[in-house]
């Protein structure tokens, strides 16, 4: 009865703080119920006993992803409104055929897989953070190292894309007969 | 009244849907951004549902692959998005046609 009450009040909450980011025309409106939206999601992991990726939700996403967005919108002029996107009916026809077909796959996908045996069990005993390490550490070590090379290549390149020679802009240097950056190779010469 | 496995699923659908009409309305490619923060997100969802109803942890483990992948997502992109903004001024999708044949 408690877990259904929680179910339900954080999904409604859920999916109008993402209604919200998507539908809202201020940019600055769309972060912040975003962020909302990340910490009423991690309430679904506690409730479904995942505690380690909760916590790994809040800390991620509403710690370093959102801030990393809030930063990143200091760069940009987010105080206009975001014009609306005029779509070609083609595309709006293509995707939400695709999101039917989701759907269908969706409720088709616990019928087919009835007879699905678990590859790692939960072990009895240990808690969630426990058993996640156990199952990390040993049957997907190769995955994580490989995760950990690709965050330390995805940092190097957000530093050298973003940080390296705030005031010149390197990516322009042999882009002077571009016609898009002609105003600001006028802006950084002057 | 039990909350089972589908709950979660259709939830996740709903979200998941959020997203696509996110990405198909929005213009703007930091808000872009934030549309498919939603889609990985409702897939997360679906994840833990299914490795707490199946007694699986591989599912939180694809969860968590999940979640580095689209930090590093996320750390490239703006840095590729601050570029541009340096160069042209502006961050809409309409602006990208320089490749268009």
């Amino acid at each position: 009865m408690f877990e259904a009450i929680a179910f339900y009040l954080f999904a409604i909450l859920t999916i109008s703080m993402f209604s919200i980011a998507v539908l809202t025309s201020q940019a600055l409106y769309a972060l912040t119920s975003l962020a909302a939206g990340m910490i009423f999601i991690s309430a679904f992991f506690f409730i479904l006993g995942a505690d380690f990726l909760g916590a790994v939700q809040i800390i991620v996403y509403t710690g370093a992803v959102l801030a990393l967005y809030a930063f990143g919108m200091m760069f940009f002029d987010t105080t206009r409104d975001v014009v609306e996107k005029r779509t070609s009916p083609m595309l709006v026809f293509g995707m939400s055929g695709m999101a039917a077909l989701l759907i269908v796959l969706i409720f088709a996908a616990p019928i087919v897989s009835d007879n699905i045996a678990a590859l790692y069990p939960v072990q009895e005993g240990v808690g969630n953070a426990q058993a996640v390490g156990m199952v990390l550490f040993t049957k997907y070590l190769v995955p994580f190292e490989v995760a950990a090379v690709m965050l330390l290549v995805a940092m190097i390149g957000g530093i050298i894309l973003a940080g390296k020679k705030m005031d010149t802009s390197l990516t322009l240097l042999d882009e002077d007969k571009s016609p898009l950056s002609v105003e600001t190779n006028e802006k950084a010469a002057s | 009244m039990e909350i089972g496995l589908s709950h979660y699923l259709v939830l996740s659908t709903i979200l998941f849907a959020i997203g696509l009409i996110g990405v198909m309305r929005r213009k703007n490619l930091l808000l872009l951004f934030f549309a498919t923060e939603i889609l990985l997100n409702s897939v997360n969802v679906a994840f833990a549902a299914i490795s707490h109803y199946y007694g699986d942890l591989t599912g939180q483990m694809f969860a968590f692959f999940v979640i580095a992948i689209a930090a590093s997502e996320v750390a490239v992109g703006l840095g590729l998005l601050i570029v541009w903004y340096k160069r042209t001024g502006k961050i809409d999708l309409d602006m990208m046609t320089t490749m268009r044949g």
